[in-house]
């Protein structure tokens, strides 16, 4: 089964980490996304703008667009994961992974894909 | 991460929220500071043990206004009877936290705290001592080592900036929307204030480099709160282009390197395409600003994959419009600037004759006539400006920068005379 693992934290403490903090996350993080690539495991890894950069459209009859995140949350979607898993005690398994590694608190949200089809045409990127 | 560090962040993170509902409860911003500091030391004893709770700043409020709460009573016991009217709302202490924890509950007290910092009657340098102390929760210590004073002095300063501000009374009542809107222009001019005082120190000064950080928070936080207010996106935008070229903006030694000579490289790509992705939100709402103006103004510069290539029509548009929103000698010198770029020394030198009264005793004028004049071979009039650019440079790179000038115009001078 492939799960789209949802990253959710409060992204002004997120925010509130110092440059070194932030990078040492990053590189634990990267290191499980290793182990999972190794595996053939591991689709996209997206980590996202803060939602001050977010805009919302509503759909209606005249699609409405919103400055902001979607919903406001005491937690934000900071980014996701694409993971390839047996069944949803793996894909706990590997989330407890990536927890361990970034040792902040948030969730993980587990979401099971419905449909994935990756066209393969974005290059690399850093925001 | 380890417990410390997020206990540390997320303390941080709530420190506004926090200390701006504590504000209100108590009335008062000593009380406010002292309650949020004994929920800080209640939350290290508990958290690392009990794990951290899911809304921090709600604890924290929740926890600091009990302390607060004990604490005004055994003083009171000391003293006299308890003032009722010293709390508000004081029967909704056994409220349950989660109750008050939405967005738009904190808005108005964070911009009230916020305000609060920027009342008219302080001085620049005290609006932005003050929000750091208050609002970021900067050590007094590094406040004042940032403003080369000793902590005393600016522990003094401090206290005499809150009296003024109670002096003054503090604005409790639940702001209008024309209210709300009129306290943004002053909040967001003290916050990009607070970016300066970082923006211009070389990162040897690493007290004051980080300041420009917590500007940038204080600017995100204003922005959660009033997320559909084109300036405000402005003033983030333009603080996040600007520090994104801070790995650039000074050699080893600490000296400035112009734009025209910095490594392009090393420009923080994550800070402009943030700044690039809240302009363009921002323009959309078609409600120009001064801080939309500087950030577009920015963003060209970040555009530009080198100093060569820059939109320099562009940049000389936007300041024409700045000239309009903000009129500034300063903002018609920078326009000068562009306008060399575009229609030639002759043509800036021009637009920057006027200003020679208003701008006298400014360093960057002198300077830049003296680099027209130079362009357009008359040497001994550049050398004359230059000469009066060097008395007024504010830090000795400026005045090196100068004496550069004044050698190659001495070598140029000797292999190709002016004709």
């Amino acid at each position: 089964m492939l799960y789209a693992v949802l990253c959710y934290d409060r992204e002004d403490v997120v925010g509130a980490w110092t440059p070194e903090e932030d990078a040492a996350v990053m590189e634990r993080l990267f290191t499980v996304q290793e182990k999972l690539a190794a595996d053939g495991r591991i689709g996209p890894v997206a980590r996202l703008l803060p939602t001050t950069a977010a805009t919302t459209i509503r759909k209606g009859k005249e699609a409405l667009v919103l400055d902001g995140p979607f919903a406001e949350t005491k937690e934000q979607l900071l980014g996701f994961y694409l993971i390839e898993c047996e069944n949803l005690e793996a894909a706990v398994e590997t989330a407890k992974d990536l927890a361990r590694a970034s040792g902040s608190a948030g969730s993980y949200e587990l979401r099971p894909v419905d449909f994935f089809k990756d066209w393969g045409a974005l290059p690399d990127a850093t925001a | 991460m380890n417990d410390q560090a997020w206990i540390e962040a997320a303390l941080t993170a709530a420190r506004p929220r926090a200390v701006a509902a504590l504000m209100r409860y108590f009335r008062d911003l000593d009380l406010a500071e002292e309650a949020f500091q004994d929920a800080c030391l209640k939350a290290l004893q508990s958290w690392p043990s009990k794990g951290p709770p899911r809304d921090p700043a709600s604890w924290l409020i929740f926890v600091g206004r009990n302390a607060g709460v004990d604490g005004l009573r055994r003083r009171s016991r000391q003293t006299e009877l308890p003032d009722e009217d010293r709390l508000s709302d004081l029967d909704d202490v056994e409220t349950p936290a989660a109750e008050r924890l939405d967005a738009a509950d904190y808005r108005d007290d964070v911009l009230r705290l916020l305000f609060t910092c920027c009342h008219p009657d302080l001085p620049a340098t005290q609006q932005v001592a003050l929000a750091l102390r208050i609002v970021s929760g900067v050590p007094t210590a590094r406040i004042a080592r940032a403003f080369l004073v000793s902590e005393a002095a600016m522990e003094q300063r401090i206290t005499r900036a809150k009296a003024r501000i109670a002096q003054a009374g503090l604005p409790f009542e639940t702001p209008s929307a024309v209210d709300r809107i009129e306290r943004l222009g002053p909040v967001a001019a003290m916050i990009y204030l607070v970016f300066n005082e970082g923006y211009t120190a070389p990162p040897q000064q690493g007290e004051r480099a980080g300041f420009a950080e917590e500007a940038i928070r204080l600017g995100r936080l204003l922005l959660r709160l009033f997320p559909g207010e084109p300036e405000i996106m402005g003033l983030v935008a333009l603080m996040l282009l600007q520090h994104a070229r801070g790995p650039a903006r000074f050699d080893a030694q600490g000296a400035v390197i112009l734009l025209e000579h910095q490594d392009r490289s090393l420009w923080d790509r994550k800070l402009i395409q943030e700044g690039l992705a809240l302009l363009d939100k921002a323009l959309r709402h078609v409600r120009p600003g001064p801080y939309q103006a500087q950030a577009a103004i920015a963003a060209l510069h970040a555009r530009a994959r080198s100093f060569d290539e820059t939109d320099w029509n562009g940049i000389e548009r936007l300041y024409a419009s700045l000239e309009v929103m903000e009129p500034s000698p300063v903002v018609t010198l920078n326009r000068a600037v562009a306008v060399m770029k575009t229609r030639g020394p002759e043509a800036a030198l021009e637009m920057i004759g006027p200003l020679a009264d208003k701008l006298d005793g400014y360093f960057y004028l002198h300077g830049l006539t003296g680099a027209l004049l130079k362009q357009l071979g008359r040497h001994d009039e550049a050398r004359t400006a230059f000469d009066r650019a060097i008395a007024l440079a504010n830090t000795p790179a400026e005045a090196a920068h100068i004496r550069d000038q004044i050698d190659s115009l001495a070598a140029g001078q000797q292999a190709a005379p002016a004709t």
